[in-house]
């Protein structure tokens, strides 16, 4: 590890004295971060302010000592997927590559509020994947076993047990999904997604980060050599600004972004939808998913239910809800929970994720030198923040490729190395 | 409700249509390169504006069409689809 520079803490470290005495002074809050003028060269620029986007400049200033570092984002931080997602978290994955990347990313989640120095809500209460056939528990078995050699928790369980972590679960055997085991995996959770986004932003502009709002990148600068081309910086609608070194973090628009700088990415975009009901009083501990319903379901703190779905079924950057999708995912979760037939849909939403053909990220370098991407999340970018975070900032301060990204390289798809994930992301594609 | 213009059907749910994807030419076998079969397998332009697509009508007359879509509207409008009578 790295010595850590001390950071400029900006505001006072949040504590329990500090509320106290705030709040016998009667203070008005001040903000979390500063809003500082945009310079025209960074050391460092940072496209989508995102959960990955923060996380880097985060990593990059206190893993690094690298602060000259602006995070631009077009509409405000967290506006993306990171404030879309259904904030499930966890590690039981199906190849040793996914595993060991979300079982960093989950340790890096655990410590992630004593190291912000920001309560982010991590709520570690176990994780159900159900099969409801006999090919997708020999799936489970197989991502259990996995799981276990790389140190994760993780096991199949039965009907019976199922019952006991979920007992409104119909796990009955005359239904058309029957239950017929579950892939359990304690250390996953739920954690407040707007917390970690703003933790981030917090913390990253305690190190001297820029985070610049509301600021769209409307083109990227590239230099052509004899020896390659090289990134200058990029251009936005608020102005020019020089930079040696540019990580495209969007999601949804990475195609577009990563085209400003002529690199073309195998990546597809759809939405997928997601809504939440009326808070009712808890009933629900774990996180329950099933692939083969095309739902996930958790109970947050104030007791509304979370669902989210597999992508929409064909692609597009519409962030509208449609009908089908509701009309679906009710008949899918009263085939899991038929008591939950008279709780009210209060809204729905949708975000944008990035499709690669083997449902893995694309992170690195590229063939424009000083040109980064940390894009292709597909439907399962959140819980890879910190480590994506992290790795990043790696790349760029020590200018090698960590060995925990190496395979997810652009290079894979020319080369034929593609990792096939498809069989561990939560719900089928 | 988006409707896509079928030629033999008219205009019916997209929930009816299976999505294919963009429409493209496919490499020829006897001359592509590694290079080009690689392009067509995985490359992809999705923009965020109007695109040419293929859709196959799964609940109606079983028949691939072409449309135009705006994939952030989701307007659409007709093409040319190879064997149409209309």
């Amino acid at each position: 590890m790295p010595t850590r520079p001390r950071p400029r803490r900006y505001p006072a470290r949040y504590s329990a004295f500090s509320l106290l005495r705030h709040g016998l002074a009667g203070d008005h809050l001040v903000p979390a971060w500063r809003d500082r003028e945009l310079k025209n060269s960074y050391d460092v620029v940072i496209i989508g302010g995102g959960v990955h986007g923060l996380a880097t400049a985060y990593y990059l200033a206190a893993n690094h000592g690298i602060t000259d570092v602006a995070v631009l984002d077009k509409g405000y931080v967290g506006s993306g997927g990171s404030g879309r997602n259904t904030a499930i978290l966890r590690s039981n994955y199906l190849t040793p590559e996914g595993v060991r990347f979300y079982d960093r990313s989950v340790r890096l989640y655990e410590r992630l509020a004593a190291d912000l120095n920001y309560n982010v809500m991590f709520s570690q209460r176990g994780h159900l994947t159900l099969a409801h056939n006999d090919s997708s528990l020999r799936t489970m078995r197989w991502r259990a076993e996995v799981n276990k050699l790389e140190g994760v928790d993780s096991e199949v369980v039965g009907p019976a047990e199922i019952k006991k972590l979920v007992p409104y679960l119909d796990v009955s055997a005359a239904v058309r999904y029957p239950i017929l085991g579950a892939l359990y995996h304690p250390p996953g959770g739920i954690i407040r997604h707007d917390a970690v986004v703003w933790g981030y932003a917090r913390g990253a502009s305690g190190y001297g980060v820029h985070i610049h709002q509301n600021t769209e990148v409307t083109g990227i600068d590239v230099a052509g050599g004899p020896n390659g081309r090289r990134v200058r910086g990029v251009r936005t609608d608020r102005g020019d600004i020089a930079a040696s070194t540019v990580i495209n973090c969007t999601a949804g628009w990475s195609t577009l972004v990563a085209e400003m700088a002529g690199v073309r990415l195998p990546i597809q975009t759809f939405p997928l939808q997601a809504a939440v009901t009326e808070p009712v009083r808890p009933f629900l501990d774990a996180v329950v998913v099933s692939g083969s319903l095309h739902v996930y379901v958790s109970q947050t703190d104030r007791g509304e239910l979370v669902f989210g779905a597999s992508v929409d079924p064909f692609a597009g950057y519409s962030m509208r809800g449609s009908l089908e999708f509701v009309e679906g995912l009710a008949g899918h979760v009263l085939e899991l929970m038929p008591s939950l037939a008279k709780v009210r849909l209060l809204r729905q939403w949708a975000g944008l994720c990035d499709m690669t053909p083997d449902f893995s990220p694309i992170m690195g370098r590229t063939p424009v030198d000083g040109f980064l991407v940390d894009v292709g999340w597909g439907t399962y970018g959140f819980k890879a923040g910190p480590v994506s975070g992290e790795a990043m900032a790696d790349c760029v301060a020590t200018g090698r490729t960590p060995d925990i990204i190496a395979p997810f390289g652009v290079e894979r798809f020319a080369e034929g190395r593609l990792l096939g994930e498809k069989g561990a992301a939560a719900v089928g594609h | 409700m988006i409707l896509l213009p079928c030629p033999w059907c008219g205009p019916r749910n997209v929930a009816e249509f299976g999505y294919v994807g963009e429409a493209g030419p496919r490499p020829d076998p006897a001359s592509a390169g590694p290079e080009e079969w690689r392009g067509y397998l995985y490359g992809r332009a999705n923009p965020c504006g109007w695109v040419a697509e293929s859709w196959y009508h799964r609940m109606g007359c079983r028949r691939y069409i072409s449309v135009e879509r705006h994939t952030l509207s989701n307007e659409v409008r007709p093409l040319a689809t190879e064997g149409a009578g209309r």
